[in-house]
């Protein structure tokens, strides 16, 4: 292999990096449907259950690619319903209780903010049937990113209840934001290879959007740097192992059902 | 829409079959939006005749459009009932844009009471960014005017960005106080 050609990517690395995304996307439509119907009003509960149907036809479109370049004969369902906690590739970010409204705002802002610009890169992805994916996804995430910032900012910057508790949410996971920029072999690899994108390139944009609407919001980010990272190999925070029993009994008693 | 011919016969009635064909693919209505047909969507983009068998190809509206197995079926259907041998498939790319709608479909929704998506921009997507949190006047980032399906008032509201289905939004006239759905643009 010569350092001046790009890389050919292997299968492997492919199919975890697709898992990935679609794991983001399929836990955080999980916890999005579990918040229908308890939103503060009627409009957002058909919000929410809108940006839950979009995340989940990301997942869906995701995994049913990795079952294709996987070629194991594994379906959408399959890697969705049949992959335990360790096997599940999700950002710790998504996978956070939806907790009060404020941490629902905050969870999917940070969530928007990393999937933009994600998403735009991915549309020139060397491989088209991601780069496909990726140019539907990039509408639906900036009209994402819309809700989510009007909602940081209007009740940020709102009563002294409502910015308590958007501060409490900005606090409370911003420790959960790190898995979305760690990366590893297998992103050098498709980095390389022009599959995926630089995820330090990526951080400028997440950073700037942050900061924007947060300042706007009137709210702080936290000083403590710290954080919880490991979802991209697996280690989760206790949540997940909550919400996939839930999640998955249905298909795993009765497998190949379809609903 | 392409219709390409690369066999079959190249009779009258052969021709005349074929258009027929065409005319139900293309009238097959949205599950969702009734008024609306397949084809003024945008979401009907191809039926080619491919080494003897039709293949009509659809694309969705959004990633999680729950419609489009629906309308993938109905398809199908007017394939059978037309005794034709054929498939439907589905693909993502280009994505789909409601700068693709039909001029007829436009007016069609707004017939209907739903406010028709603004015509495809001058130059290149509206930049959304943040959106309009707290447009000011003249803020180059505001979406265009939404006008009032009833009224034809552009003096509209958002009550909310999303609505009954993916691909609507939820506005209110502020001069005949009727509430109504908006197609949102997606470019």
């Amino acid at each position: 292999m010569t350092a001046s050609t790009p890389t050919p990517t292997s299968t492997a690395a492919l199919v975890t990096y697709l898992l990935r995304l679609a794991d983001d996307n399929l836990i955080l439509a999980q916890r999005l449907g579990g918040a229908i119907s308890w939103m503060p009003d009627v409009e957002d509960d058909v919000a929410v259950a809108n940006l839950c149907l979009d995340h989940l036809g990301q997942a869906r479109n995701l995994y049913t690619y990795a079952g294709a370049v996987e070629g194991a004969g594994r379906t959408e369902d399959d890697l969705a319903m049949l992959r335990g906690e360790r096997e599940m590739l999700n950002a710790v970010l998504v996978e956070q209780p939806n907790g009060d409204f404020a941490h629902l705002v905050v969870r999917q802002l940070f969530t928007d903010a990393y999937q933009v610009p994600l998403y735009e890169a991915l549309v020139a992805s060397a491989d088209p049937e991601l780069a496909a994916i990726a140019a539907k996804a990039a509408k639906e995430a900036r009209y994402h990113l819309r809700l989510s910032s009007t909602w940081a900012v209007r009740l940020g910057d709102g009563t002294d209840e409502s910015h308590r508790r958007m501060q409490a949410a900005v606090d409370g996971l911003w420790s959960f934001t790190g898995d979305l920029f760690t990366t590893d072999a297998v992103e050098a690899e498709l980095a390389a290879a022009g599959v995926a994108p630089d995820l330090d390139a990526l951080r400028a944009r997440y950073d700037a959007t942050v900061a924007e609407v947060l300042a706007e919001a009137t709210l702080s980010p936290p000083t403590d740097p710290y954080q919880r990272i490991g979802g991209r190999t697996g280690y989760h925070t206790e949540h997940l192992g909550h919400l996939l029993p839930e999640m998955q009994s249905l298909y795993r008693a009765h497998p190949g059902a379809e609903w | 829409m392409s219709a390409a011919t690369d066999q079959g016969p190249a009779t009258d009635q052969g021709i005349t079959a074929r258009r027929a064909l065409h005319d139900a693919l293309a009238a097959v209505p949205d599950p969702e939006i009734p008024v609306l047909t397949l084809a003024d969507l945008g979401v009907l983009r191809s039926i080619e005749e491919i080494g003897g068998r039709v293949v009509v190809t659809i694309t969705p509206t959004y990633s999680g459009c729950p419609a489009m197995a629906h309308m993938a079926t109905e398809l199908q259907a007017v394939l059978e009932r037309a005794g034709v041998e054929g498939e439907v498939r589905t693909v993502l790319s280009p994505a789909w844009t409601t700068d693709w709608m039909s001029a007829e479909g436009r007016a069609k929704l707004q017939a209907y009471g739903i406010a028709p998506p603004p015509a495809a921009p001058a130059d290149g997507p509206v930049p959304v960014a943040l959106g309009h949190r707290r447009g000011a006047p003249g803020d180059s980032r505001q979406p265009p005017a939404v006008h009032c399906p009833q009224c034809h008032s552009a003096r509209t509201e958002v009550v909310s960005e999303f609505g009954s289905t993916a691909c609507k939004a939820l506005y209110r006239c502020l001069d005949c106080l009727e509430p109504f759905d908006y197609f949102k643009g997606l470019h």
